[in-house]
């Protein structure tokens, strides 16, 4: 089973990269999109049942993933 | 009175270990000596220096790896007991994630890394790291690509209510303004303590200025005055 962990900069918290990435797509012409959010994907694989599966990926989240100060985080189960 | 005992964190991928060390030993010409981060020992020091660098490589945040190590354990403890710590640059943000310090430190603004020369104002300079710094704005180099710092309304609340901001950017004559913030902290932050004034967190390179032949000396105020604080 694959875990797959999404941790987001909280609203409110500066995102300079995503404003570098908007500017470069404004710039190609694609001024339809807008207020871009750069996060990070980190996925792993283990054998725990999908409840506790969640239950430590949170744990982990919470201790080294992401720093909850600024980033919120959501934990999924893929496959 | 005996020399001063300033015990150096060193991770893998510290990198500003030997200025703090040269700038303790040989200008400021008390005791330093280096902690592995797997040591458990910080062997009795008077104040200990979490030095710049990329701790771990700073893979996946900057100070997120460093905090689980031994030696961090222990400096927890000796914080608690009111030991002095200094984070200094990738200190400062190891200090944040291990949750001595409130906030966090951010890319800059404009993605880039800054190495420069840059004023600071000291608000603070009741502490046992700012009691002998001037009235007068002081020159200190920065160098890093995450220092824009960032707290919540709250704790921002909280750090002024305490006079727990130290250190702002500010121009030449200690005025501080968006012109003289270099990496858009949260109202020029460039420098923080906890509540109790025991552990500071500051962005810019007070050892690093500390000599004559490298065009400035205005560094030397800060590690004077924690001399200062124990000798009198």
């Amino acid at each position: 089973m694959k875990v797959q962990v999404i941790v987001r900069l909280k609203h409110g918290v500066l995102d300079p990269q995503g404003k570098a990435v908007e500017k470069s797509a404004k710039k190609m012409g694609f001024n339809e999109f807008s207020n871009f959010r750069i996060g990070k994907i980190i996925e792993f694989e283990t054998q725990l049942p999908e409840k506790d599966a969640i239950e430590k990926a949170k744990k982990l989240a919470n201790k080294l993933l992401a720093n909850t100060v600024i980033e919120s985080f959501e934990v999924k189960i893929k496959e | 009175m005996a020399r001063l005992k300033f015990g150096i964190i060193v991770f893998p991928g510290s990198n500003c270990d030997y200025d703090a060390y040269h700038a303790i030993k040989n200008v400021l010409q008390e005791d330093a000596y280096f902690i592995w981060h797997n040591e458990k020992n910080l062997n009795n020091p008077d104040c200990i220096v979490i030095p710049g660098g990329f701790s771990y490589g700073d893979y996946l945040r900057c100070g997120a790896t460093a905090k689980f190590s031994p030696a961090m354990e222990e400096i927890l403890n000796f914080a608690e007991k009111g030991g002095l710590v200094i984070g200094i640059c990738n200190g400062f943000q190891i200090l944040t994630e291990a949750g001595l310090l409130p906030g966090a430190l951010l890319r800059n603004r404009d993605l880039h890394f800054i190495c420069k020369e840059v004023y600071l104002k000291t608000e603070n300079k009741n502490l046992a790291f700012t009691n002998r710094i001037p009235d007068r704005a002081i020159k200190i180099p920065i160098a890093h690509a995450e220092g824009n710092y960032f707290c919540d309304h709250e704790t921002l609340k909280e750090l002024k209510e305490n006079n727990q901001i130290v250190f702002r950017y500010c121009n030449e004559n200690g005025e501080v303004s968006d012109n003289s913030n270099p990496n858009g902290s949260i109202e020029n932050i460039a420098g923080i303590v906890n509540k109790r004034g025991n552990v500071l967190g500051m962005m810019p390179h007070p050892e690093r200025a500390m000599e004559e032949v490298l065009g400035n000396t205005d560094g030397i105020y800060f590690f004077k005055s924690i001399v200062a604080h124990f000798k009198g």
